[in-house]
């Protein structure tokens, strides 16, 4: 395990319950969009966007960033808001979401949001994606590394393993797959609509280092993105372990929340629960 | 189908040569495949330059989507296989992640139409005209011949964004002209006349040619025009053949129910309205023969673009 300080931990996860509160508001606002899988992804995002990714947000073309590829497009709203929290856009800007004019589209757009490097919202194509800019990093010998976000529902799809066989045939150890293992999808839990298990020997058989972790614990996730940046010749891949709607108590593992905003006494509720501690 | 003294010549090898050409010019130019590449001859390019190569097997969705990664770490990426897996097969990959990223992808397809032979309907792609075209941003190409498949090659690399590129796996006669500059969106006239205009994507081009011929044995002047850009439409072109020649004929190996003989008569029908006859596949399958038979029992023929050019004419007003 890396070295990680209290007092990191405790930033991430202020910097997290902050991006929990704006994840409510902006789907709130509009009565609509899924906050249940973007606080489940919340301290994945976290993680990566406030300890491990290298961006600028005042150059957010920066040819030689870190990319991050939210696959799972619906959960957007925690990755809008990391970006405004980084300075991307101002913070003012996420009450837009899902609005007409707005910057910040239902789903991802690629070229309209500052920080958003694809468009996804019809699943399963973020993977492929992923392997075209690790492939290009690996042909121009440039050490910037790709960070791709799944849910478990895209697990689902057949484009996900034609992209799992293609990056480990081309041993691409540029690229780290995160798996959002919440449980959930659209219509119920994972395991009843379509079984996924045992998910973590079909990403070994496929040929990628496999590790699994809690999700919510940033000493585990820290340490497994340490750890893909160290395996040589291998893609891999982070199984973490996570709770649909994690932070806010009457959300959590309710089916309901993948796609359905809070009222307005439930998000009363809601931020109560989700105080930004000092 | 007699050919005067033209050429017959396979688009594929034209398309592999300029393909191999513009990656020793440009080496930002990659090409992607999916286990079709020694037949669509990109396998030259990835003998020549095997690090900007990549086989992705039979997986067209991943193919796409990829070399739409690749695109938005600036490579010009190039994906090529038959037209039924890298059109209809892939199509909301190409609409995500290639048309509304407006990445620069370029999807070349071989295969396309009837002319796909023995194999059968499975393969013979009657519909990405269509489909394609029908995509936000998304440029789609029709190359009359070999030597303009290789220049459609060049265009693609050069025009910023998506594009899609279709034609035919059987030998085509040559019929566009070395001297005569390609352009992005505008249609070229292969011939003049004055009494009714055909007008011709891929294949079909030839076929219009010698119906020309044909008519002016009759002593009606065709006018025929080689349109390989399918979207843009050259509207300015389209509006100018039914002022001058109060008749047009459209002719591809496509369906007609949104091809470009749809398109062409939308474009009719907004601006100066005038008759005009269709010749393509109708609202069928095809089956398994030789090309030719097929471009014959499914009425693609010269003597079918003559009788519907006749039967255009004595419908004007």
């Amino acid at each position: 395990m890396v070295e990680i300080t209290e007092e990191t931990i405790g930033g991430l996860r202020k910097q997290a319950t902050i991006l929990r509160r704006h994840i409510l508001r902006m789907t709130h606002n509009v009565q609509s969009g899924h906050p249940g899988g973007s606080l489940s992804a919340c301290d994945l995002v976290t993680a990566l966007y406030f300890h491990v990714l290298r961006v600028d947000p005042k150059n957010p073309r920066w040819p030689d960033r870190d990319r991050f590829v939210l696959s799972k497009g619906h959960a957007c709203p925690v990755w809008y808001a990391a970006l405004a929290e980084r300075g991307f856009f101002p913070v003012d800007e996420l009450m837009t979401f899902r609005k007409i004019d707005s910057r910040l589209q239902g789903h991802p757009e690629l070229g309209t949001t500052p920080g958003v490097e694809n468009a996804a919202g019809a699943e399963g194509q973020g993977l492929s994606f992923s392997v075209g800019l690790a492939l290009a990093a690996r042909m121009d010998h440039k050490p910037w590394r790709v960070y791709c976000l799944m849910g478990d529902g895209e697990q689902d799809i057949g484009q996900t393993w034609e992209a799992a066989m293609a990056a480990a045939k081309y041993g691409l150890d540029n690229l780290t797959a995160i798996i959002d293992r919440n449980g959930i999808q659209q219509e119920g839990r994972t395991e009843d609509v379509m079984p996924l298990e045992p998910l973590g020997e079909k990403w070994e058989a496929f040929n990628w280092h496999v590790l699994t972790i809690d999700g919510h614990d940033y000493r585990q996730i820290l340490s497994a993105i340490e750890e893909a940046q160290r395996v040589k010749g291998r893609p891999t891949v982070i199984l973490a372990r996570t709770v649909k709607g994690k932070g806010v108590s009457f959300m959590e593992n309710k089916i309901k929340y993948h796609g359905a905003a809070t009222s307005d006494e439930e998000l009363k509720v809601a931020l109560h629960e989700l105080e930004v501690p000092p | 189908m007699t050919s005067a003294g033209w050429k017959s010549e396979s688009q594929r090898s034209y398309f592999g040569k300029a393909l191999l050409e513009l990656g020793r010019r440009n080496p930002n130019v990659v090409v992607v495949g999916a286990d079709t590449t020694e037949s669509i001859k990109t396998n030259d390019f990835g003998k020549a330059f095997p690090d900007r190569f990549v086989q992705l097997g039979i997986a067209e969705p991943n193919m796409i989507s990829a070399a739409a990664g690749l695109a938005a770490a600036g490579k010009i990426a190039f994906a090529a296989t038959y037209s039924v897996f890298g059109s209809a097969h892939t199509y909301n990959v190409i609409r995500q992640n290639v048309a509304y990223t407006n990445l620069d992808v370029k999807i070349f397809c071989s295969h396309a139409g009837l002319s796909v032979g023995p194999d059968g309907a499975t393969h013979q792609m009657n519909e990405d005209i269509g489909l394609m075209r029908g995509i936000p941003r998304m440029t789609v190409l029709v190359p009359a011949d070999g030597p303009e498949t290789g220049r459609c090659v060049d265009a693609a690399a050069e025009h910023p964004g998506p594009v899609y590129c279709r034609f035919s796996r059987t030998d085509v006669p040559t019929v566009t002209r070395a001297d005569e500059p390609f352009r992005i969106g505008r249609a070229t006239t292969l011939q003049d006349g004055s009494d009714v205009t055909l007008i011709g994507c891929g294949l079909m081009v030839s076929r219009c040619l010698l119906a020309a011929e044909a008519l002016e044995k009759d002593g009606v002047s065709a006018r025929v025009l080689n349109l390989s850009t399918a979207k843009p439409l050259d509207v300015a072109a389209i509006d100018k053949a039914a002022r001058d020649t109060g008749a047009l004929v459209t002719a591809e190996e496509h369906t007609v129910v949104h091809g470009i003989g749809a398109a062409v008569a939308s474009v009719l029908a907004q601006n100066h309205p005038v008759p005009l006859g269709m010749v393509g596949v109708q609202d069928v399958f095809g089956e398994s023969g030789e090309a030719e038979e097929l471009l014959a029992k499914y009425g693609l023929t010269v003597e079918r673009i003559v009788d519907v050019a006749r039967a255009t004419r004595k419908r004007r007003g």
